[in-house]
């Protein structure tokens, strides 16, 4: 038993559905209690699909557990059939009825149903959402493709691409854009958009796309191996990743198309004077390993942060997370533990994070920045405007998402020179961020500097509350401190308080400040 | 408001119900924890269940606000399957860790689930055991809410009942009221009680474990919520007693429950008059704004919360709606009879359900607005239907008087702005067919 406050991932099941609501013309029969049924809702509700996903649960109670839940699950899959008339049926059990043992798959393999019926035998009480949606989609796969001609032109299969996948949709567009220009066109995208007879043209393409390893590798090398299809390893998700990207397709196809760049404005955006201030922002990230993985070539190399802390919440990635943390100089984080991650974050105290719907909460509780690179999503993260993160459009659109919760350049300085301004003073936050009024600027008690950050400056609280074992502050010191801008401020504070502790000062005065700023300099 | 019709049947109350069973759109009873552990603020709801469970609570009200919530799933893995002789070990140790870390936790439940059911892990042994352990700190209780035996409020109603048994016994005539309510609701429901001098009221549940109220036959007792059938057998057990009535919905609705329990305690009917005339009119002046939107408008329920007959009742009396359909998880009789009497008859009135089905009469229908979960409502908006989310109406405060214009209104925002939306172009030419139309 493992007590759980907030899931990085649903159950696999959830991951079954996602590949079941992306495409077209499959339905599932899922085996399962009432109640399960609130999974339609992340479809509804946070993608905005106007549509019920292509499900059908048994919805067995109680009372016929001691009977008959075989004949509920038939009954089910026939109605299912009869009603839906779907080109395929994926069947399967929610982690209850995996207790119950009915077998789906073998129950409904002797109904007679006259289009294929694909078992899912996902372990409920061992994997998530990610393997679902990996394993779901190669088991579909392995029913339905099948070696076939080539097509005349070069073509390639985009994979991955699932229902509630963060930025899917504008993903597939980007993509299919990108490597038309290099010359390939797209022969399918699946799951999303696939019907199964799509599926069973799979092998018509020349090479996979992997776009999402998280829900579609499993696929990728089924088809490597059995259909020789090559994948693409390279996730195009940034500049540098792009380029990669390209000169992998190029170098599978033997095409030299080569995408327009003119579009590409991030290298300049992050180039121009005003994105200095940009310099060595400390960044923690935290998604999945696909975006946390790319969001770190990104941050480093072409942002010019600096990563203090990475990792990812699905541990089938755990081996290449913990690679690329150690190329950062870092100790990867590898849990979904939802409170490990506030705790690593509080830790590393950075300036931002990029993370996911659940790190946007632990950043509003801490005080501190935070943009979505990936899943888990919420609604807002289905944007109604065109905002992909793959390719060259996908660089810009990330250049601003990331900049966008951050104080802009000179911005930062202007907000540190009127302080003492009644609305224009650092705690009154970006400028560009309507929606909240400025703070009134106080006068804080001279002896508590850390009452007078509360509200705006939770990030104080860790401070304070080991207040005790940590030298005092003198009011000139105080004073000074306070002239520190608002969004480095707890930092500076706290390295002050490890200097002194390491230099075995008892009382903080100004000149400690200042050393402890010379000796933390970068 | 529409002054009440003079009735001369029994409404619907004899109306043959149509009992259906298929594939339910609906939340289990984990849900209600999503309010419950706002209201019951020294509580603790450990469910032990699946991540199904886990993913369920943070996904049914989109509620990842709060850093550590009051609540949490002891998720069960493949070695608590394998061995049950463990089960016991590893929520007490679960249990431990987080009292430890928690001691602000003064009650807290053990929330069966579907998996644990069906494994028949004993939840209430492991609550009597660490019951003593913790005794008199904590007091451990523990009720399912699981899918297979509980529909989204029912949870409430298990977790209510589990706590009836051990109120203290009082030979004191109080009135008890039954049900959590959002705190402002509530203070008006206790303030309109204290001016017509009813009291001592107690509530249950109570915010803190050292206020819980007692029970015994001299007890008095008040329902908010329709969906408390298994606490009220619970305290008829304890020898108390229901003051039926409708329930608190709409002018009429709260009008006739204070009635109620005025009449039980021997109120005058000018004191009555004197302190619920203001609000009397207030509601009525509250709804009538909402009603011009609703009056005329067909109106479909699909089952969710238990409350739809009570607000099918208020929607039909007070703001001239048509029900067509009337659909409930479950409808107990003894609770919802009185409002069920109130509705005119003609409506279909459906428990349980077969997704499909209902949709297909919902589709042949075509009602001016339809309430259904969130799985629901937007493939409906998509086929022109107008929709109101059912969810809103358990978490939104919609009882008595003063929120009665809101109630209303939670109803006619959904066509006023469908009416509201244009997207179509403003060209001249445009304007000319509208006019030759």
């Amino acid at each position: 038993m493992k007590l759980t406050v907030w899931t990085y991932e649903g159950p696999p099941h959830v991951g079954a559905m996602r590949v079941a609501t992306g495409m077209k013309g499959l339905h599932y029969v899922l085996h399962a209690p009432q109640g399960d049924t609130y999974a339609d809702l992340l479809f509804t509700m946070i993608e905005r699909r106007n549509h019920r996903p292509p499900v059908t649960y048994t919805t067995f109670q109680a009372r016929d557990l001691g009977s008959d839940t075989a004949h509920l699950f038939k009954d089910a899959c026939r109605d299912a059939y009869e009603r839906f008339k779907p080109e395929a049926l994926i069947v399967g059990a929610s982690c209850t009825a995996e207790l119950i043992q009915d077998d789906p798959g073998g129950l409904a393999e002797t109904m007679g149903i006259p289009v294929p019926v694909i078992p899912l035998e996902l372990p409920s009480y061992q994997r998530k959402e990610y393997f679902g949606c990996d394993e779901t989609f190669f088991q579909i796969t392995r029913a339905l493709a099948r070696q076939m001609d080539k097509t005349d032109r070069i073509t390639c299969n985009i994979l991955g691409p699932t229902g509630l996948g963060f930025r899917h949709r504008d993903d597939v567009e980007e993509l299919t854009g990108l490597l038309s220009e290099i010359g390939v066109d797209v022969n399918v995208v699946a799951p999303m958009g696939a019907t199964p007879t799509d599926i069973t043209k799979l092998g018509q393409a020349h090479f996979n796309v992997m776009l999402y390893p998280e829900t579609c590798e499993a696929a990728c090398r089924y088809l490597e191996r059995e259909l020789g299809m090559p994948y693409t390893k390279t996730v195009p998700i940034g500049v540098g990743a792009t380029r990669d990207f390209i000169a992998e397709v190029q170098a599978l196809t033997g095409l030299t198309g080569q995408p327009d760049e003119s579009r590409l404005r991030l290298p300049w955006w992050s180039a121009s004077v005003d994105s200095t201030y940009l310099t060595g922002k400390r960044v923690f990230l935290f998604g999945d390993a696909t975006h946390v993985k790319t969001s770190a070539r990104i941050a480093r190399d072409e942002m010019g942060f600096e990563v203090v802390g990475l990792g990812c919440y699905n541990r089938e990635f755990a081996r290449d997370i913990r690679a690329l943390a150690k190329e950062f100089g870092l100790e990867a984080l590898i849990t979904d533990d939802y409170l490990e991650v506030e705790k690593a974050i509080e830790d590393a105290a950075p300036e931002m994070i990029l993370g996911t719907q659940m790190e946007r909460h632990i950043g509003k509780r801490l005080g501190i920045p935070c943009a979505v690179i990936s899943a888990p999503v919420h609604v807002q993260d289905f944007p109604a405007r065109y905002s992909p993160q793959v390719g060259f459009e996908g660089a810009n659109v990330i250049f601003d998402t990331w900049i966008h919760p951050l104080v802009m350049g000179l911005e930062e300085h202007l907000l540190a020179m009127f302080r003492e301004d009644f609305e224009f003073h650092d705690a009154a936050g970006p400028s560009h961020h309507g929606g909240h009024a400025p703070k009134p600027l106080e006068e804080a008690p001279a002896t508590s500097v850390a009452a007078e950050a509360e509200g705006s400056m939770p990030e104080d609280t860790a401070a304070r509350s080991t207040g005790s074992d940590v030298a005092v502050w003198l009011a000139d010191a105080e004073k000074e401190l306070k002239k520190i801008p608002f969004f480095v401020r707890g930092k500076a504070k706290r390295n002050t308080e490890k200097y002194a502790l390491e230099q075995g000062v008892t009382e903080i005065s100004v000149d400690t400040l200042y050393e402890a700023k010379a000796h933390y300099a970068r | 408001m529409n002054k009440p019709a003079q009735i001369a049947s029994s409404g619907c109350r004899e109306t043959p119900i149509l009992k259906e069973r298929g594939q339910r759109e609906v939340f289990c009873g984990l849900t209600g924890i999503i309010w419950l552990h706002r209201k019951m603020q020294d509580a603790f709801f450990l469910v032990v269940g699946s991540r199904t469970c886990a993913h369920l609570l943070q996904s049914a009200a989109g509620v990842m606000i709060f850093a550590e919530p009051r609540f949490g799933t002891a998720i069960l893995e493949e070695q608590d399957l394998a061995g049950l002789a463990d089960a016991q070990d590893e929520i007490d140790r679960e249990v431990d860790r987080l009292l430890s870390r928690r001691p602000d936790i003064k009650q807290l439940f053990l929330v069966g689930s579907c998996p644990s059911e069906v494994i028949k892990l004993d939840l209430s042994r492991a609550a009597e055991r660490l019951t003593q352990k913790y005794a008199p700190h904590v007091r451990v209780l523990n009720y399912s809410g699981s899918g297979i035996e509980t529909t989204f409020t029912q949870g409430e109603d298990a977790c209510l009942e589990s706590m009836v048994p051990i109120l203290p016994e009082t030979q004191d005539r109080e009135l008890l009221l039954v049900g959590a309510l959002p705190d402002v609701v509530e203070d008006q429901a206790l303030d309109l009680l204290e001016k017509l001098g009813v009291g001592p009221v107690r509530v249950l549940p109570a915010p803190r474990a050292d206020g819980t109220p007692g029970v015994g036959p001299n007890t008095k007792y008040a329902v908010l919520q329709p969906f408390l059938g298994e606490t009220c057998a619970a305290l008829d057990r304890r020898g108390a007693q229901r003051i039926d009535a409708p329930f608190p919905f709409g002018e009429e609705g709260t009008t006739a429950w204070l009635r109620a329990i005025a009449d039980e305690f021997g109120v005058s009917p000018e004191t009555f008059e004197q302190v619920t005339a203001a609000p009397r009119a207030r509601a009525r002046k509250a709804i009538s704004a909402a009603a011009q939107t609703l009056n005329g408008k067909s109106i479909f329920f699909f089952p969710d919360s238990q409350l739809e007959v009570p607000l099918a009742r208020f929607l039909t009396r007070e703001c001239g709606m048509q029900p067509i359909e009337i659909g409930a998880p479950y409808i107990h009789k003894g609770l919802v009879g009185a409002d069920l009497e109130l509705i005119p008859e003609g409506p279909t009135i459906s428990e349980g359900q077969d997704v499909d089905l209902q949709l297909d009469r919902c589709r042949a229908a075509r009602p001016d607005i339809t309430v259904c979960g969130l799985g629901l409502a937007n493939p409906l908006e998509a086929e022109g239907l107008t929709t109101k989310w059912a969810i809103e109406l358990v978490f939104t405060p919609v009882h008595f008087y003063e929120q009665a214009g809101d109630l209303a209104g939670l109803f006619a925002r959904p066509i006023r702005r469908r009416e509201l939306l244009k997207m179509e172009a403003d060209s001249p030419s445009q304007k000319t067919r509208e006019v030759a139309r």
